[in-house]
């Protein structure tokens, strides 16, 4: 049997995305900024995709910038507003357990002259809004927060945080980084105070390489690429409508009962810690009720290096992650996984499992035999 | 301008009966080298020489590189191959060659004729001088230095006559496949390529053993070594690799031997299975990327304990050499980027804080006796699951 419990590092691309996408590229070919037919086909295929999109944030779809995925929502979003309003103020503020993508973004501006403050979070992964509401003055120009946690699924109060930054501060600029959390909730940005939120299709089963930022109207944004002015000037180059038409339709699809399959990648949440941390020496990091990701699970194997026991599990055709997936294929000591006090001993020995809405109780009761059957066998054998 | 290449070979000239052996391996090796080069191409042995021509359009820095990767060769000199039709036509000849080939000529040259061909109407010092005199009456900005000239014009005469001016280095060595086999025992490392080049560059054949440990070592790491012996063939042509899952022999060890001495039982247990591999290949050694006092395994000590369980000869091309030797062959071969690639091999994964540096063959061999009830079939297990896959550096 083979099992891909790694969606939050991608997930497989939907039969409807794929087929969309596919015809874009050998029908609906053109550049949408051509004169012609073509463009205005090529156009209308990537209208359609932001009109999916905004019905699915209740936005305007000139909102809406694509851009290749989350790591570019992520920079266009803190440096592009970091740059439209460094006379403003100099002062940011983010948390100690972002995506490299924040984190690495952050290190840059503050060489650049620009103050960071992080947050720090409790045993949860969890930020506190009270404290994020002292760290905000009449220089912070941006907060930028993960709205869930990639590796421990831990979840940020999104609109108290925006109401607790704006209250201070009505001019500080919002963002969110949504890239685990769209598709397995509910965002409103427009009535939740997120002024940029960033999002990326292939976490969601729409194609890698795609993905877009909220920004909304009005927010002034310095562009990182510099060329041919399309989307308003805010993301020049040719616009990658196959991928693009993608995202829509996964978009779309996420919508389609969304309710339910949220609560379906809950109880196989539940059901899989229940089951696994009755494994001797294994535990799970972070919440086991339902405020957290519905789909994200970090499990720690005493006595057993995570990266043998990914490898183990592979062998029996179940797939997860070491800590975090995304950033390298070297395993390097997560960032989140320090700052929520796990004990050293166990920093190397953590997995992560992370569902989608297509894996079945089957699947996931199969995943668990492996990992009952392997951890004991596994910590026979520990490195000096 | 250039339709052909005169391929220059040094030790081969040495050998007596056997040469034409070397001579037509040389010429199969060029041949097979050459079929990924852009270009239809003859290669033929001629009066103790080789020439490789090219019939039509081709790629010259292709053809250059893929020369320069075979093993034998000293020097590559791009050759002008004209017919002797009297001495004005050769002189035109040559002139042409100048211009063509120095766009600045303020240079310093000398003429260097040679006749293998004694019938020719004037003598070499007679061609130097009268093709000396014809240059620097074409090209005034030229000087004659006959003690250092920067350029030395060449000029054969054979059935064709030769005219050239630059060698480009060869890799030397000796043509592949005329030294036999060998079996190498590759890591991930950067070591056991290195190691596997200098014996190839001798002209021997390699196949190759790779020992990795699911799920200890990941896929990945497997990849990699394949991928280093795809870069291997690019100089040492296809590489049989045999890849042996160690694991169960590993865990064995680990729970009955002391685990200071574990890299060292591992290590006889490797060179047992690659002279195994090695006796079905026919290789007449193994081949291994060791170096003194690298590591604690590889002690003068550590090795003479390892080398007990082989009875075929070790071969270890590395051994006086220092780490960073080796890293800039690794590097000249193109194999160091793809070494140093994170990814944890078989013998890093168990090893002890303080392993053994002077490991005795009694104390092994007690720690070994230990291993007997399961290991000879756990031994075999490996050796029957192993994976062979041949390795090519073909797109």
């Amino acid at each position: 049997m083979e099992v891909y419990l790694d969606n939050s590092a991608t997930t497989r691309c939907s039969r409807e995305a794929a087929a969309v996408m596919a015809s874009v590229l050998t029908t609906d070919y053109g550049n949408p900024s051509s004169m012609h037919r073509m463009g205005m086909a090529a156009e209308n295929r990537m209208r359609r995709a932001a009109e999916q999109i905004a019905g699915t944030l209740r936005c305007q779809e000139k909102e809406l910038v694509f851009t290749s995925g989350g790591t570019e929502s992520n920079n266009l979003a803190i440096c592009g507003a970091a740059e439209a309003n460094r006379r403003r103020g100099r002062h940011l503020i983010t948390s100690a357990v972002e995506h490299p993508s924040v984190l690495r973004t952050m290190e840059r501006l503050s060489e650049q002259g620009f103050e960071v403050t992080y947050l720090p979070v409790n045993r949860f992964g969890e930020i506190s809004v009270e404290e994020l509401k002292e760290a905000v003055r009449p220089d912070t120009i941006l907060v930028s927060l993960m709205q869930m946690n990639n590796e421990i699924g831990a979840l940020c109060p999104t609109e108290e945080a925006a109401s607790a930054v704006k209250s201070v501060n009505p001019d500080t600029l919002f963002h969110v980084d949504a890239i685990q959390s769209y598709g397995k909730m509910r965002i409103f940005p427009g009535r939740m105070g997120i002024d940029l939120l960033s999002v990326s299709g292939h976490k969601f089963h729409g194609p890698k390489g795609a993905g877009f930022l909220y920004v909304r109207d009005r927010t002034k944004l310095k562009p990182l690429l510099c060329g041919g002015g399309q989307q308003r000037g805010v993301r020049s180059g040719t616009e990658n409508v196959p991928a693009i038409a993608g995202l829509g339709a996964a978009a779309a699809a996420a919508w389609d009962g969304l309710e339910d399959k949220v609560g379906h990648m809950f109880a196989l949440r539940e059901h899989f810690i229940e089951t696994v941390t009755e494994i001797a020496g294994v535990s799970v990091n972070g919440r086991r009720d339902r405020q957290c990701a519905p789909h994200i699970v970090s499990v720690s194997a005493e006595g057993v290096r995570a990266e043998v026991l990914l490898h183990a599990l592979e062998e029996r055709g179940v797939y997860v992650s070491a800590g975090s997936a995304c950033s390298s294929n070297r395993p390097a000591v997560s960032a989140t996984l320090s700052a929520i006090g796990l004990p050293r001993t166990l920093l190397d020995s953590t997995v992560r499992v992370s569902f989608c809405a297509d894996n079945t109780r089957e699947e996931i009761d199969y995943a668990l035999g492996v990992f009952a059957e392997l951890i004991p066998m596994l910590q026979k054998y520990k490195r000096h | 301008m250039y339709r052909a290449f005169l391929i220059k070979y040094a030790e081969i000239v040495l050998k007596g009966k056997n040469r034409y052996l070397f001579e037509e391996a040389l010429v199969r090796n060029i041949s097979y080298q050459l079929k990924n080069v852009e270009g239809s191409f003859s290669v033929r042995r001629e009066n103790g020489r080789v020439y490789v021509e090219a019939d039509g359009a081709y790629d010259y820095d292709g053809t250059v590189e893929a020369l320069q990767g075979v093993f034998g060769i000293t020097g590559i000199c791009p050759v002008v191959l004209t017919e002797d039709e009297g001495f004005e036509r050769l002189a035109e000849t040559v002139t042409d060659f100048v211009a063509a080939s120095f766009p600045d000529r303020s240079f310093t040259f000398k003429v260097d004729a040679r006749r293998a061909r004694k019938n020719y109407p004037m003598t070499s010092m007679e061609i130097n001088a009268a093709l000396g005199e014809r240059i620097l009456m074409a090209f005034p900005e030229t000087k004659v230095d006959v003690h250092h000239p920067q350029v030395m014009i060449s000029v054969e005469i054979r059935p064709l006559i030769n005219i050239y001016a630059t060698e480009i280095p060869g890799p030397g060595g000796m043509p592949l496949g005329t030294a036999g086999r060998g079996m190498l025992l590759l890591s991930g490392g950067i070591d056991s390529p290195v190691a596997g080049y200098m014996v190839a560059r001798r002209g021997v054949a390699l196949e190759a053993t790779y020992f990795h440990a699911p799920p200890y070592t990941s896929e990945r790491a497997k990849q990699k070594v394949v991928d280093l012996a795809r870069k291997l063939s690019a100089w040492a042509g296809p590489v049989k690799l045999h890849v042996v899952n160690f694991t169960d022999i590993q865990l064995d060890i680990y729970e009955k031997c002391p685990h200071e001495q574990l890299t060292i039982i591992m290590r006889r247990y490797m060179m047992s299975i690659a002279e195994h591999f090695a006796g079905e290949g026919k290789c007449l050694g193994l081949i291994t990327g060791e170096s003194i006092g690298q590591v604690a395994s590889q002690t003068m000590q550590s090795l003479a304990v390892t080398n007990e369980v082989c009875h075929m000869p070790v071969y270890r091309p590395l051994i006086a050499m220092d780490k960073q030797e080796i890293v800039k062959i690794a590097e000249k071969i193109d194999t160091y980027e793809t070494s140093i690639l994170p990814f944890e091999d078989c013998c890093t994964i168990f090893v002890a804080k303080h392993p053994v540096t002077k490991p005795t063959l009694k104390s092994i061999e007690r720690s070994e006796k230990r291993l007997k009830e399961v290991m000879d079939e756990l031994v075999k297990k490996a050796v029957d699951t192993a994976e062979t896959i041949v390795v090519t550096n073909e797109p």
